[in-house]
C-alpha cells in the first residue's frame, strides 16, 4: 500500500511539472444569442428557445432564466413568458449550425489546436501560448464577439477538467471575470477547487455525486484529494482519471478528430399524432435517408437497422403501444433505396391499427468501416452501381440543398413535419431569407 | 472607360478545370501546361470566410453611393469602422446602411440620397456598429 501510493505519488508530481496548458471556450446562452445577431431589437429582450415541435424550452438567455426552467413544456409556460415580455422561438438549426461554424473556425485560427466538442464548446490546447493567458483568452472572447456577434467564456488551466472548472466559474461570477478565468497557477486553482461543488465537476452525474457525498465528498477539492486507487477500485478508472484531472495531472488528450460513430439515430416526434399507415410510412422513409445521409456522411456501411414507432406515453386517456422491429440486410449497405425498402416494410409490421403514434425511430446497427473487415471471397457485397449513384445524390443535395434529391416515399412538405411555428429565419443559409437592412 | 476582361466565373467554388484524357492523337493543345484555375467570386469576396455576411438592402437612401434597393451586400465584421465607412449599424435597435460620420465629436449615420437628412447620434441614442459593407451585387437584368 505505501509501496504503491508512492510511485503514483512521484508519477504525478513528474507529470504536474508538465507545461501543457488547456482551455474550454464555450457560447453562453448560445441558441439565445444566435437568435439575438439579427434581432438587434430583442439586445435586452429575454429569450427561450424550444425544442422540435414547439415542445419545450431547451435553451434561455440569462435575463430569461428567472422566468422558467429548462425543458418546461412550452405549453404550461406560454401564458407566464408573454406576461413577462420573454420572446420564444422555435429552434432554428441552420442558423446555429452556420454560426457555429463561424465561431469555431475563429478560434481554431487563433489556437495551435482545437477540438470541437458540441455545437456550442471547444477545446483548445494553449500549450506555448506566450504572454498572459488571460490577455490571450480576452483576444479571443474579443474577436469572436465582433465577428459573430456570440459571447463565449473561456477557462484555462492545466487540464481538460480543470478547463471545464474555470469556464464554470467564468460564467459564474461573469461581471467579476469578463468571462475569462485562468487558473493555470496552484493558488487559483486551489480557490477555485474549494468554491466549486462537487456536482458542478466534469463527468460527475446526479448518482454519482451522492455516492461520493455519502463518503464526505462535497467540494472539488474533496475530490482532487481522493485516493485516485480507491476511486478506482470503488467506482470506475474514469472517476480515477477526473480525481487526477482536478489534480492537475492531465489524463485527457485533446481529440481532434471524432471518432465514427457505432450507431446512428434519426428519431423525430411528428407534428401531430397519426393513426394511418401512409404517413407513418413516409416519415420512416424520411428518417432513414437522413440516417443513411449521416451513414455515408463519415464514410461507413451498415448490416442491421431497428425501426419502431411509439404513441405517447403520459397521457392516460390514450392507448399507449411502443414497437420496433430488427431487420438484418443482405450485405453492409449505405443505399438509401435500399435501406428505405427495409425500413417501411418493417414499420408495416409493426405497426397496429387503432393507435395514435407520435413518434419514429430508425436506428442503424452493426457499423462497419471500410477496410476495418475482411468479407470472404463470396459474401454478396453492394452493388458498385448503388454506391455510384449515392455519391452522385449527395453531390447533387449538397448543391442545391437537403432533399432535392430524395426517395419517392418521402414528401417535400409532409403535413405530418415538425411543428416549427415560431421560427426565425435562415439569415445566414438561404439566399431568399438574408437580414433586411434600411 | 476601359474594361479589363477577368474571364469567365464558376458556377460553385471547387470546380477545377480537368483535360478529357480521350484527346485524340496529334497535336497537343499548346494551352494544357497554362492551365489555372477558374476565377471565383466566392474568394473575391471572401463569401466563406467566418466573419462575411450577405444583407439585402431595401429603400432607396443609399443610391448616391450606387446603392439600389434589392441590393445584396458584402459585410465584413472583423474590422473597426472608420469615419467614411459604409456600415450596417443598429440605432437604437433598427437596422440600417448609411455612411459613417466621426469626426470632431461628431458621429452622423449619412445617407446618400438628398430627401434622407443625416442622423446625429446624440446621447441617449444606442449605436451599435454591426459590420463594414465591403462590397455590393446589383443584378442588372431586373
Amino acid at each position: 500500500m505505501t509501496w504503491s501510493s508512492g510511485v503514483l505519488f512521484a508519477t504525478a508530481c513528474v507529470i504536474m511539472r508538465s507545461d501543457q496548458v488547456f482551455a474550454l471556450i464555450d457560447c453562453n446562452s448560445f441558441y439565445a444569442s444566435c437568435e439575438r445577431v439579427f434581432r438587434p431589437d430583442l439586445a435586452k429582450t429575454p429569450i427561450v428557445v424550444l425544442s422540435n415541435n414547439d415542445g419545450c424550452v431547451i435553451a434561455r438567455s440569462y435575463d430569461a432564466k428567472p422566468f422558467v426552467k429548462m425543458g418546461e413544456p412550452y405549453f404550461q409556460c406560454r401564458e407566464r413568458l408573454k406576461r413577462h415580455g420573454v420572446v420564444a422561438f422555435s429552434s432554428n438549426y441552420a442558423l446555429y449550425g452556420d454560426m457555429s461554424e463561424r465561431v469555431m473556425s475563429i478560434i481554431e485560427s487563433m489556437v495551435p489546436a482545437a477540438e470541437v466538442y458540441s455545437i456550442d464548446e471547444c477545446f483548445a490546447d494553449l500549450t506555448g501560448v506566450q504572454g498572459s493567458l488571460t490577455q490571450f483568452g480576452r483576444e479571443v472572447r474579443g474577436k469572436v464577439l465582433q465577428r459573430t456577434g456570440i459571447p463565449v467564456g473561456v477557462g484555462i488551466a492545466r487540464t481538460k477538467t480543470l478547463a471545464k472548472l474555470a469556464n464554470h466559474t467564468a460564467k459564474r461570477l461573469q461581471s467579476h471575470t469578463g468571462g475569462v478565468v485562468d487558473i493555470t497557477t496552484d493558488f487559483e486553482r486551489d480557490w477555485v477547487l474549494r468554491n466549486t461543488e462537487i456536482k458542478e465537476v466534469w463527468g460527475i452525474g446526479r448518482r454519482m455525486t451522492e455516492h461520493l457525498q455519502s463518503m464526505g465528498i462535497q467540494k472539488a477539492m474533496d475530490l482532487a484529494k481522493a485516493d485516485p486507487r480507491m476511486l478506482r477500485d470503488k467506482f470506475s478508472v474514469v472517476v480515477e482519471k477526473t480525481a487526477r484531472e482536478l489534480a492537475g495531472v492531465p489524463c485527457l488528450e485533446l481529440d481532434e478528430a471524432v471518432p465514427p460513430k457505432q450507431e446512428i439515430c434519426c428519431s423525430r416526434m411528428f407534428g401531430k399524432r397519426l393513426s394511418e399507415l401512409a404517413p407513418i410510412k413516409q416519415a420512416v422513409a424520411t428518417y432513414t435517408g437522413r440516417a443513411a445521409e449521416k451513414l455515408r456522411a463519415q464514410g461507413s456501411k451498415c448490416k442491421r437497422m431497428r425501426v419502431s414507432i411509439r404513441t405517447g406515453m403520459f397521457n392516460p386517456d390514450e392507448l399507449h403501444h411502443a414497437q420496433g422491429a430488427l431487420v438484418e440486410l443482405p450485405y453492409p449497405t449505405n443505399d438509401t433505396l435500399l435501406l428505405t425498402r427495409a425500413a417501411t416494410s418493417a414499420v408495416e409490421r409493426v405497426f397496429r391499427a387503432g393507435y395514435r403514434y407520435s413518434k419514429a425511430e430508425v436506428l442503424l446497427l452493426d457499423l462497419r468501416q471500410p477496410g476495418e473487415f475482411t468479407d470472404d471471397l463470396f459474401a454478396i457485397s453492394q452493388p458498385v452501381a448503388s454506391g455510384r449513384l449515392m455519391s452522385v445524390v449527395d453531390q447533387i443535395n449538397d448543391r442545391y440543398g437537403r432533399g432535392t434529391m430524395r426517395a419517392g416515399s418521402v414528401p417535400r412538405t409532409p403535413d405530418w413535419g415538425m411543428r416549427r411555428e415560431l421560427m426565425s429565419r435562415s439569415y445566414t443559409t438561404k439566399i431568399d431569407q438574408l437580414w433586411r437592412v434600411w | 472607360m476601359t474594361i479589363t476582361f477577368l474571364g469567365v466565373p464558376t458556377g460553385g467554388p471547387a470546380l477545377l478545370p480537368v483535360y478529357s484524357f480521350r484527346v485524340p492523337a496529334g497535336f497537343p493543345s499548346p494551352a494544357a501546361d497554362h492551365l489555372e484555375r477558374h476565377i471565383s467570386l466566392d474568394e473575391l469576396f471572401e463569401l466563406r470566410a467566418p466573419h462575411v455576411y450577405l444583407v439585402q438592402v431595401e429603400g432607396d437612401s443609399m443610391q448616391g453611393a450606387g446603392i439600389f434597393s434589392g441590393d445584396l451586400l458584402i459585410v465584413d465584421r472583423s474590422k473597426d469602422a472608420e469615419h467614411g465607412d459604409i456600415v450596417i449599424a443598429a440605432i437604437n435597435a433598427e437596422p440600417v446602411c448609411k455612411r459613417l460620420h466621426k469626426r470632431g465629436g461628431v458621429v452622423m449615420l449619412q445617407s446618400e440620397n438628398p430627401s434622407y437628412p443625416p442622423r446625429y447620434v446624440m446621447e441617449g441614442d444606442d449605436l451599435v456598429i454591426w459590420g463594414v459593407v465591403r462590397y455590393s451585387v446589383r443584378d442588372h437584368a431586373q
